[in-house]
């Protein structure tokens, strides 16, 4: 999808001016949190897990080339295919030539972000193929023509009313007077109108959560079973991953799925957690004929042995996100890309480019919960950090905002002139407020005042008060 | 170059070395071989049998699971026969074509209508069996075979499973144990898929409630067979 991350400040406008969204991130923001800490709190081991998951997929990275190769070679002995793809382009090309070598027709999809990433459905319409997405939340914005909003709950940006209108606009086979208000209603109508498709489709695309080096494997997590009707009915399997999803062993695997679940929706596990191995077995009675993996670059490797290396722990579930006081209040669609919340900020650069991406490391209150949360263990506002740095040192800010930091560095490179200029300044300010006890308007501060005011100082800053009351203890 | 190439050559070229021989090599094929358990809660695996059996039931119910205790393999074609009725839904189910279960008393019910096979769109209710369950947090395992087709569990709106108490396993990790004990070797050797279920179909796109049965089954019935005592 062609990324709108330049036009961050203007999307989240919208998303803040926009009254369904503002309803839906409510839900989301408070029970996506409570579901995780109440799950985490019935796992005493939880922390040591983090650290260990923590440690695997380190050391996967640290060898990458090493698991990589025995992955492929694995999935060769059980009868597949993996295909490399360095790009994008090169990854829809793959997908198509094997949709094209048996005929297909309809493709039927599991929720995959590195298919969003390459812009998959797009490719296989312009070719003729129709691609159906079958996780509800992307069944519904794939017949509304927009993106994700969020990594593991596409649709987390609306509400029923907004799906029932969606769906009255696309069913129109349906009977018109029928009664879809209700979610209920809503899964029942998905669910009739899906199973066809099911049925009918000639290849089946998942992504994967896990790629398993000792067996060939690919693990998908589902708590729907689209993604298991998807990889089971057509007669071929093709499984479209990013290579940093490799983990050494099964061992491994269940260690960072014991992290998955819990951070991601607050489940202990989800409902299906499907192993595949290579295609259907002689005498098997169902199963794909063909397995293929497409194996996706696409600016992972470039992230290697850098300072944004970590970020290729991540496992996608959204726990970041959930937990963002600024994700929470513009949405996904605000970071204009396929990944939102605080890991797209680290990742979306990586992969689009800061030119493209650079608001996004810059949309964070800096609070630290995205770290805090995150069952591996990122970074992600150090990470953030640096890419300002990067932004700043390639002279990508704007020129005030360039110079303003640049004098406030020199000032605070030199304490007594810094601690003399914010003693001034508290005194001007508390002098200037003290009436009103707050500022509805400062000069160079507009943007902070529009929607709040700002408290005015009581007069002395933290240092020379600090400083006073370390003198009378003596 | 070929795209493979040029990604392992650019992985190398971040990680600062080349291709790993020898034994730097040998050190991580070891690793591999030797599959390490990690950390795993005691909350499962520090039970005796009978309370492991007790917590799959708790955690298999805690995700809307039903479960049914039988003493006996006597017992489960009532069983079937009772929770179709109880669920108003028609006598009849689609059997995975397994030795197991053919050899349970079905005579005795002849109003129940079994046919055997894959699942095909019709079919209302399905009935299998499972390799193992995870008492950790009320999983099935099922795996894809000649005799287990992957279909019956997905396919149909019902789904029943069949599975003794001895099956019962602590973690994930008995379950690939399990996997790894079958004949053969590499990965050919296993079945093509390996199904963790926990509970029905589910999901929460829609304004975050849970809705059951999105795509797969609605109900998932376990018919536990207490058969520890018998061996």
């Amino acid at each position: 999808m062609d990324p709108t991350s330049r036009a961050f400040i203007e999307n989240a406008h919208a998303g803040l001016a926009n009254p369904v969204l503002r309803r839906a991130l409510g839900i989301a923001g408070t029970g996506f949190p409570a579901r995780r800490a109440e799950a985490i709190a019935r796992l005493p081991e939880f922390e040591a897990l983090r650290d260990e998951g923590k440690a695997i997929k380190d050391h996967t990275i640290a060898h990458l080339d090493f698991y990589l190769e025995l992955y492929e070679k694995n999935v060769a002995a059980a009868g597949g295919t993996v295909h490399w793809a360095r790009d994008a382009a090169e990854a829809r090309a793959a997908v198509l030539e094997i949709c094209r070598s048996v005929g297909a027709k309809i493709v039927t999809k599991g929720k995959s972000m590195v298919a969003e990433e390459i812009a998959l459905n797009e490719h296989l319409e312009a070719n003729g193929i129709t691609p159906v997405e079958t996780d509800l939340g992307e069944y519904i914005i794939q017949l509304r023509h927009e993106p994700p909003s969020h990594i593991i709950a596409p649709a987390i940006h609306l509400m029923k009313e907004q799906v029932t209108e969606t769906f009255r606009a696309s069913h129109t086979e349906l009977d018109p007077a029928r009664s879809i208000t209700e979610a209920p209603q809503l899964c029942a109508e998905a669910r009739a109108m899906l199973r066809p498709q099911f049925l009918a489709a000639d290849v089946g695309i998942t992504g994967a959560n896990f790629l398993i080096a000792e067996t060939g494997s690919s693990i998908i997590v589902t708590n729907e079973g689209n993604g298991d009707l998807t990889q089971t009915l057509p007669k071929v399997h093709i499984v479209v991953a990013s290579l940093e999803k490799i983990v050494p062993t099964l061992e491994d695997a269940a260690t960072l799925l014991r992290l998955l679940a819990r951070s991601a929706t607050g489940q202990e596990f989800s409902s299906y957690t499907t192993m595949s191995t290579g295609p259907r077995r002689p005498g098997d009675l169902d199963g794909p004929e063909q397995y293929h993996v497409v194996l996706v670059d696409n600016g992972r490797s470039a992230m290697i042995g850098g300072e944004f290396q970590e970020m290729l722990r991540c496992l996608r579930c959204a726990a970041c996100l959930n937990h963002c006081p600024v994700y929470t209040a513009v949405g996904g669609h605000a970071y204009g890309w396929v990944y939102p919340g605080p890991m797209g900020a680290v990742l979306t650069p990586a992969l689009i480019g800061i030119a493209e991406a650079g608001h996004l490391p810059n949309a964070s209150t800096f609070c630290g919960r995205c770290e805090s949360v995150c069952p591996v263990r990122i970074p992600l506002p150090k990470m953030m950090r640096h890419w300002r740095e990067r932004q700043f040192s390639q002279r990508q800010v704007a020129p005030a905002y360039r110079i303003g930091l640049t004098y406030w560095a020199w000032v605070a490179q030199h304490p007594a002139l810094y601690h003399a200029l914010v003693e001034i300044k508290a005194r001007l300010l508390g002098w200037l407020g003290g009436g009103r006890g707050r500022f509805r308007a400062l000069p160079l501060a507009g943007g902070w005042t529009q929607f709040r005011d700002m408290p005015a100082p009581e007069g002395r800053s933290f240092h020379a008060l600090w400083a006073e009351r370390q003198r009378a203890k003596r | 170059m070929s795209a493979r190439d040029d990604i392992l050559g650019a992985i190398r070229a971040g990680l600062g070395r080349a291709a790993l021989t020898g034994d730097a090599g040998d050190e991580l094929a070891a690793r591999v071989a030797a599959h390490r358990r990690n950390l795993i809660p005691a909350r499962a695996a520090a039970l005796d049998a009978p309370r492991r059996v007790d917590l799959f039931v708790q955690m298999a119910e805690a995700v809307q699971t039903t479960v049914a205790r039988v003493s006996s393999n006597q017992d489960v074609p009532g069983e079937v026969a009772r929770y179709l009725a109880a669920e108003n839904l028609p006598a009849e189910v689609k059997m995975a074509p397994d030795p197991s279960l053919d050899a349970l008393p079905w005579a005795e019910r002849p109003l129940l209508n079994i046919k055997r096979g894959k699942a095909e769109p019709g079919d209302v209710a399905s009935l299998t069996p499972c390799l193992a369950a995870v008492a950790e947090t009320g999983t099935l395992m099922l795996i894809s075979g000649e005799a287990t087709p992957t279909t019956l569990n997905f396919l149909p709106d019902t789904h029943i499973v069949v599975l003794r108490a001895g099956q019962v396993v602590a973690s994930y990790e008995d379950g690939w144990d399990l996997l790894r004990q079958r004949p053969g070797e590499g990965p050919q050797a296993l079945p093509r898929t390996v199904n963790f279920i926990t509970g029905p179909s589910r999901t929460g796109d829609i304004e975050q409630k849970i809705e059951l049965g999105a795509h797969g089954p609605r109900r998932l019935h376990v018919i536990l067979i207490d058969d520890a005592t018998q061996g």
